[in-house]
């Protein structure tokens, strides 16, 4: 047996460690002081179609990320973990997309790409933390969705079994397949990168960074070698509704963005002695906050 | 009229908070808005499930009762939702911010074409005028919620698309009763009529719910630890103080990942909103994203070595201290005083 996975996945702004310099003094974020990361649970996903491939060796892993040219790191990043190739879905035009103009790009990637049994996603991407795109893409697809997955435990031709980790418990469920899955954070963690598959795909391109190796010989030598080809694919490339993409394919509009503002209030300090503590402490008795 | 459209969670018979807090705050949502508030049921087993969402001010409570929809599974509630919402043209769309409510809506958002955004924490009516096209838009949902880590609060609007669709986090809105005796009405659903088989590919084999242990949002008195609690044992110490005060144990993040307290225990953005009478803050160091979840409490009580912690700024009390040698004595002098 033997599966073609899609592993959907984005770069996106490390939002965990924002510090004092990302923010900038009309309180809004700029993005290009925080550093660019494969999106956490996105790893989690490339694990899971990774173990699968581990089980049947003929799997073939496709990573489709849609984003700035720099995107293409990630595609990389999954080769050297063994995925098989990628497609990078970029266009100036999907600028200012929503989940819902995002997930219709993506959905027309998928079809263009085609012939797939699985679909494998994280749960949300942290820069929105919406865990919308799956569902959504799943959707566009009309494909039946299993979210929060924490284990793939069975696949068969037509057939994927899923640990789902819920807020209070687990569920084990069947679908029939193709199917979207998007991976929860409790999943294993992604392996780390492979140093031989690091130097077989150190080189891989897309088409727009090709043209900016001024080196003849290492040009012709990755044009050479299909494996080492990204696929770049823009919005004429995937047939797009100009309606449904970008800013005018997004139904929710940013009305406003506002500095989280402090509401300080003057706050008595008192320290650590028994005086000090036992008059706290009645107090709290006394205005009936406790007791 | 186009009204406020809420989907009610059920589980083991009961309606979860979150739906309940939900309908509550449509329903004053309503008023300003001058329409109804109707709520969405979909399950099985639903005999004794309306008189529950009733007091909060349904006006209408549409009842999808199948075996085959409970529990939980994304197609076949989508398809019931989805066919109510084609049928209504709901001008609203609530649902909670739980495992099931985001799983949901945006599966249903992609079919309708219509914007949703996810986890709120305030929904207000108010005007929109496009800065492009300068047309002015009246009585929209302000949909407003933090966004990139919490580090800033956007408002989102849905101008063009109906249902405009948002998702709210259990707690943060406030769960009450209306004053006025409400007349609900009961539309029963036909669901031979919405699902097929395709609806049913994904089936459930195994499914283990722990029931809630702890139940945050009712709590009076919390008593919160982070970080600096240290480890498991250190916050065998929060919990001897919130026994004897009566209170709840909650937990930031940060003691959650370090494995000190149980994820259902997280207060903030990510986890439960609270608003109780008395927050005790135990090794917090009040990062944004934590005092998203408590910073409405009636009073905050902080108590931390460092007395720059960003959480005393919003604390009526600093006990600048070791909590391991501050709570002992807060144990010792209440109950001293108590008596
Ligand atoms: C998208 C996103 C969502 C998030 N959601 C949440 C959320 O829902 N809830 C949440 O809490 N966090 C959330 N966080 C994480 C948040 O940013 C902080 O990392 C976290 O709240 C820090 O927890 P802490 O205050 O316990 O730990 P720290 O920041 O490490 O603070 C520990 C504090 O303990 C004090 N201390 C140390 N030792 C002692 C002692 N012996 N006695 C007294 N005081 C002591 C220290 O002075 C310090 O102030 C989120 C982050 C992101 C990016």
């Amino acid at each position: 047996m033997a599966f073609r996975i899609i592993v959907l996945a984005k770069q996106v702004p490390d939002t965990r460690n924002v510090g004092e310099d990302a923010m900038t003094s009309d309180g809004t974020v700029n993005r290009a002081a925080l550093p660019a990361i494969y999106n956490p649970e996105d790893l989690n996903a490339l694990e899971q179609a990774l173990l699968i491939k581990d089980k049947y060796a003929d799997t073939e892993i496709i990573i489709l990320t849609m984003g700035p040219p720099r995107a293409a790191d990630i595609i990389r990043e999954s080769m050297f973990r063994d995925a098989d190739s990628g497609y990078l879905v970029t266009d100036k035009r999907f600028a200012g997309a929503d989940t819902l103009a995002t997930s219709y790009v993506i959905s027309k990637a998928v079809e263009k790409i085609g012939n797939y049994d699985l679909i494998l996603s994280g749960r949300q991407a942290i820069d929105g933390d919406t865990a919308q795109v799956g569902p959504q893409t799943a959707e566009k697809l009309k494909l039946p969705q299993i979210t929060y997955a924490e284990e793939i435990i069975d696949i068969k031709k037509d057939k994927v079994t899923v640990k789902r980790r819920l807020e209070r418990g687990v569920e084990v469920v069947e679908s029939s397949l193709p199917a979207l899955i998007t991976v929860h954070s409790s999943a294993e963690k992604c392996r780390p990168k492979n140093a031989k598959l690091y130097m077989k795909y150190k080189h891989a391109k897309t088409p727009t960074e090709l043209q900016t190796i001024a080196d003849d010989y290492l040009n012709q030598s990755v044009r050479n070698k299909d494996y080492l080809q990204i696929e770049e694919l823009s919005v004429d490339d995937l047939k797009c509704d100009i309606q449904k993409i970008g800013l005018a394919g997004s139904p929710t509009k940013v009305k406003k963005i506002d500095n989280v503002v402090l509401q300080s209030k003057d706050s008595k300090v008192i320290r650590d002695n028994d005086t000090e503590i036992r008059q706290l402490m009645q107090d709290l008795i006394t205005n009936h906050t406790l007791g | 009229m186009n009204n406020i459209c809420v989907y009610c969670e059920i589980e083991d018979g009961v309606v979860a908070d979150v739906s309940l807090e939900l309908v509550s705050k449509a329903s004053k949502l309503a008023s300003e808005l001058n329409c109804e508030v109707e709520a969405v049921v979909i399950s099985s087993g639903t005999e004794k499930i309306a008189e529950q969402i009733t007091p909060y001010g349904a006006d209408t409570i549409h009842i999808a009762d199948d075996k085959r929809l409970h529990p939980y599974t994304t197609l076949p509630h989508a398809a019931v939702l989805t066919d109510i919402i084609n049928r209504k043209k709901p001008q609203i769309v609530l649902v909670g911010a739980t495992s099931v409510g985001r799983d949901l809506a945006p599966r249903i958002a992609s079919e309708l074409r219509c914007g949703l955004t996810a986890d709120c924490t305030d929904l207000v009516i108010g005007d929109y005028s496009d800065p492009k096209s300068g047309r002015e838009y009246k009585n929209l949902l302000y949909q407003i919620r933090p966004a990139f880590g919490g580090n800033i609060i956007a408002t989102i609007v849905n101008p063009e698309t109906r249902p405009q669709m948002a998702t709210v986090r259990e707690g943060v809105m406030k769960k009450e009763k209306t004053a006025k005796q409400h007349k609900t009405k009961i539309e029963k659903i036909d669901t031979m009529k919405i699902l097929d088989n395709v609806n049913f590919a994904v089936k459930i084999i195994e499914r283990h719910i722990e029931p809630r242990k702890v139940n945050l949002g009712a709590a009076q008195i919390i008593v919160a630890g982070g970080f600096g609690v240290g480890s498991k044992e250190g916050f065998d110490l929060l919990n001897d103080l919130a026994k004897i005060v009566g209170g709840e144990v909650g937990a930031s993040r940060a003691a959650v990942d370090a494995g000190y307290a149980d994820h259902s225990r997280q207060i903030g953005q990510t986890g439960v909103t609270v608003r109780p009478k008395l927050y005790i803050a135990c090794g917090i160091s009040g990062a944004i994203q934590h005092r998203a979840g408590m910073d409405s409490s009636a009073q905050i009580i902080s108590i931390n070595t460092d007395p720059e912690a960003p959480i005393n700024s919003i604390a009526d009390v600093t006990l600048v201290g070791d909590l391991h040698s501050v709570i002992p004595k807060m144990i010792k002098f209440y109950k001293e005083q108590s008596k």
